[in-house]
């Protein structure tokens, strides 16, 4: 079996893992950066995109309040680039705790966090889709943030300065002797096959599976699973961020991202952070109670509604999830006895950065290394991974720069052939179980109103033809594709939507008899756990 | 204003047929709807394949298929339509299809494997004749080259070769189309070898290519009216039997159809008003008054009968809201799941298919749709295709057959 060494490894690349590659590429600390699925598979992928001014917080945890703006702030200066600085409203509408209103501006200045009383009037005037009864409007500075362009960039500047990365690399045992880690073993779960890693330091950031990977090491985490729903509105509905003033509850803010809105969210236990996904229930249940802020919400199309779980590190016993705290924790695990182990998790993305530093602070305290953080200072650089994220950019790109014989393989969000390659291309080594699935996590294939209906077959058709697909793989690669995007397209199925996924339904099975033939990967398929856990009372 | 003796709502298969088998009969009719839906049209005419869709059970003979159904599904609209009322309905169909340049072919009683956009293999009953010699090709593994285009999105020559492996002899080659460069349609390419010296060009192409096959497959563009003689064409210029393979839907299919149809359905009388949906009904025991499109150009229509051929969601005969299914011109009781959270199956592939397909609206042994006291709704009102309810044309392979034999016994209950 092959053995790989490297001074830092760390698990799961979300986006506290790709800060930290970062992180320590830049004091000049070689890493490297596994990661069980792809980049942004869990809670980073599986949140608004928020860059939170911190005001959310100002109530319940004036720690993490702070957090937010000092982070935000150094996010808007460093990567610019991922950043809609879109400004953002705290709304109230008549029924809400007027206590709570009232009392929202000196919090917000005893955090020292900025914010600015509108009359409603002129709060409707800025944003018409706001409800006619709103009784309070404040003015904070939140901001739109896009999570996987973050990550990428952040990978891509580790790789650059000679860190790396594997892609589909689970960690699946590790050898603890002498109070160190000795070594992790790993699995490619396309492959099957499986490498020994050597590393000085061992740094969990596996985010809400941060208990497992800690317990391959014989040591305990209690992490809380809160799994929140969010939908996708086909149009932006807002410029700024709206959020409902009142304590943390459910369906309280909407998210511009791009030309789309994101709604949510919700927060419900579960038992394991795998499998998760949304319901028709809790979508039914969001837009209730946010139309009473945003009444459009119950007119308007929705493209699709998706899942995330946060690890919250339990405290002690707790009642509501919202009351534990939202701050990060890092753990090390000398105290318990594993010396060359540390775990960052919990936090937001806004804090992400910091969390980073901090960990590798930590870490570099273990290896003698003496080379300060320098994330917060340097510029990050935007790259070329993560640039297709970005919605609109196909439509200028096509415009703007395309070759004579170059197509449109996604309509709806104007995707070339010549970008999908360079996708491939740049995914190089991080190929993986499912391109169709890799090539969509990085652009805006299967976003559009068809949710990938009629892209995924043609993009299908076009890595056959590269020969990046062979024999039946193609067709059951579009399958996993399908399968996955229907976890979110299904909780919105009414209205145009519905009629979309007839039209789908039409095609694959009607058309093209996918419904027979191979099955859809199944290294895809999370356990099913977390569902059963939700809908028992 | 003339009182037409049926209305037509729907312009898919079913309305399609509802209005070929009313004109047909000498009864004055008048069609609507929009044309939007035959535009995904395969072409292909399934009768029966599947059942139970669970077992994923496939049947070679369609009408063993149907006694099979018939037995477990009673509440299926086949059971209000005998095999000799299908095998006429389809007969009349084709028959008038093949008078306007779309000629059907298969096998008596059985079903064909079709090759599809994706590689796959569909058991259909009645296909486009164009694509014939690829089911003989593929069926005796013969020598064969799949000729595909750059800048064609809707069909991979290699993706069908890969898929195919239980076809060895199956060469592939991507060519430019003559005359047209960047991205290219089907329906372009199509129209442009009407001329047949673009036809000549092309044969030029392909003939060293195509040396050592038997026979050569093309994506679906060989014509757009015309397609016997293209094809014939072709394949002297070839020297070998050419064939088509439907490309990813929205296919040519749709526009040959639906060209079949202009062509075919003034000639016997029937008016169309295309591209109208109905936006007002009203009933009384004389018949029907409608209001067909909107605004300037909308039309005020009135029949003694009407046959509602709407479709399902994407033709817009039923609508839903975040908790509800309604059809959408009468208001008509529509069978459904009780809550959304039952009409679609966690996974999307799952052999059972989405209990939503099955919604939709019952009738009486004559089509007539129900009202909310469990009789007809009107008495000359009647239901044809995929609005009906208990059944699933996706996942039982029986879209057109049933749209066609429901048409057929809704025009005879008239």
């Amino acid at each position: 079996m092959i053995t790989v060494t490297t001074r830092v490894l760390i698990i799961g690349a979300g986006v506290t893992g790709a800060g930290l590659l970062r992180d320590l590429a830049l004091r000049g600390v070689q890493a490297l950066l596994i990661e069980q699925r792809d980049v942004n598979s869990g809670a980073s992928g599986g949140n608004h995109g928020l860059l939170h001014s911190g005001a959310r917080y100002v109530a319940s945890d004036r720690e993490a309040a702070v957090e937010c703006r000092e982070e935000g702030a150094i996010l808007r200066r460093i990567a610019p680039q991922c950043i809609d600085d879109t400004g953002g409203l705290f709304v109230a509408v008549r029924g809400d705790d007027e206590r709570y209103v009232a009392d929202f501006p000196s919090l917000c200045a005893a955090s020292g966090i900025p914010c600015r009383g509108l009359d409603p009037g002129t709060a409707r005037l800025v944003e018409p889709a706001l409800s006619e009864n709103l009784i309070a409007a404040f003015a904070v500075q939140d901001g739109a943030v896009d999570p996987f362009m973050l990550s990428l960039d952040n990978i891509s500047q580790g790789l650059g300065l000679g860190c790396s990365m594997r892609r589909n690399l689970a960690a699946i045992s590790m050898d603890v002797s002498g109070g160190r880690i000795t070594r992790v073993r790993c699995r490619d779960i396309t492959t099957g096959e499986e490498v020994f890693i050597e590393a000085e330091i061992v740094i969990n950031a596996s985010g809400a599976w941060a208990g497992m990977i800690a317990a391959l090491a014989g040591r305990h985490i209690d992490i809380l699973y809160s799994m929140g729903s969010l939908i996708v509105t086909q149009d932006r509905i807002t410029t700024q961020v709206i959020n409902r003033l009142r304590p943390p509850a459910d369906a309280d803010i909407l998210v511009p991202g791009g030309t789309v809105s994101i709604l949510g969210t919700t927060s419900i236990r579960v038992s394991s952070p795998d499998g998760c996904r949304p319901s028709v229930a809790e979508t039914n249940s969001i837009i209730d109670d946010a139309r009473l802020m945003l009444p459009i919400l119950e007119r308007t199309r929705y493209i699709r509604a998706y899942a995330g779980v946060r690890p919250l590190v339990s405290l002690g016993p707790a009642g509501d999830d919202r009351a534990v705290s939202r701050g990060f924790s890092l753990i090390d695990h000398a105290a318990e006895g594993v010396e060359n182990f540390l775990t960052i998790t919990g936090g937001k993305l806004t804090t992400y950065r910091l969390m980073a530093e901090k960990a590798a602070d930590m870490a570099c305290a273990k290896l003698g290394v003496s080379a300060p953080c320098r994330t917060s200072t340097e510029i990050l650089p935007s790259s070329t991974l993560g640039k297709w994220t970005e919605p609109g950019r196909g439509p200028r790109s096509w415009v703007e720069s395309r070759t004579e014989d170059d197509i449109v393989l996604c309509e709806c969000e104007m995707v070339s052939r010549g970008v999908i390659d360079s996708i491939i291309d740049e995914a190089g080594a991080m190929r993986g179980r499912s391109m169709l699935k890799a090539v969509g996590m990085r652009s805006r294939v299967g976003k559009g109103p068809c949710q990938g209906g009629f892209c995924g077959p043609r993009i299908t058709g076009h890595l056959y033809d590269r020969g990046t697909a062979t024999s039946t793989q193609g067709l059951a690669e579009l399958k996993t594709f399908t399968e996955r995007h229907w976890r979110g397209f299904s909780p919105i199925l009414w209205g145009v939507p519905l009629m979309q996924a007839e039209l789908q339904e039409a095609l694959y099975c009607g058309a093209m008899d996918l419904e027979f033939g191979p099955p859809p990967s199944t290294l895809d398929e999370e356990s099913e756990k977390c569902l059963a856990a939700k809908e028992q009372p | 204003m003339k009182t037409y003796d049926v209305m037509v709502i729907g312009s898919g298969f079913a309305g399609m047929a509802a209005a070929l088998f009313a004109a047909n009969r000498g009864l004055s009719v008048v069609q609507t709807g929009a044309t939007g839906g035959i535009d995904f049209s395969t072409g292909f005419i399934d009768l029966l394949a599947v059942h139970p869709i669970a077992e994923q059970k496939v049947w070679e003979d369609p009408f063993a298929a149907l006694a099979a159904l018939r037995r477990d599904l009673p509440a299926h609209p086949y059971c209000r339509v005998s095999d000799d009322e299908i095998s006429l309905a389809l007969q009349e169909f084709t028959n008038f299809l093949g008078q306007h340049g779309l000629c059907y072919r298969g096998r008596d009683k059985k079903n064909t494997l079709a090759l599809t956009s994706a590689g796959t293999l569909k058991p259909t009953y009645l296909l486009p004749c164009t694509l014939w010699n690829g089911v003989e090709a593929r069926e005796k593994k013969a020598n064969t080259l799949i000729v595909d285009f750059h800048g064609l999105k809707g069909l991979s020559a290699r993706q069908i070769a890969e898929v195919r492996k239980d076809w060895p002899n199956l060469k592939t080659a991507r060519i430019n189309f003559p005359g047209m460069g960047g991205e290219l349609y089907p329906e372009h390419m199509a129209w442009s070898l009407a001329d047949p010296a673009r036809r000549a060009e092309l044969a030029e192409m392909v003939a060293p290519l195509a040396v050592e096959a038997q026979y050569v497959g093309f994506p679906a563009i060989l014509g757009m009216t015309d397609t016997s003689i293209v094809l014939r064409h072709m394949e002297e210029l070839l020297g070998r039997p050419v064939f088509e393979i439907p490309t990813l839907p929205p296919s040519i299919a749709g526009p040959r159809l639906r060209a079949a149809f202009d062509r075919g359905l003034p000639g016997l009388g029937v008016r169309t008003c295309t591209q109208k949906l109905v936006t007002r009904a009203e009933s009384s025991e004389a018949g029907f008054h409608f209001t067909a499109g909107s605004g300037s150009t909308s039309v005020d229509i009135s029949a003694r009968s009407a046959i509602l051929a709407s479709g399902r969601f994407f033709g817009k005969g039923l609508k839903a809201d975040r908790h509800h299914i309604h059809e959408a011109i009468f208001d008509l009781p529509v069978t459904q799941p009780e809550n959304r959270g039952r009409w679609h199956r966690p996974a999307f592939f799952d052999p059972q298919g989405h209990e939503i397909n099955q919604a939709g609206l019952e009738t009486d042994a004559g089509l007539r749709p129900l009202g909310a006291d469990g009789k007809p709704f009107h008495p000359r009102l009647h239901a044809a295709g995929a609005i009906l309810a208990h059944q699933d044309w996706m996942r039982m392979k029986c879209g057109a057959g049933l749209a066609i034999a429901t048409a057929y016994k809704a025009v005879a209950s008239l």
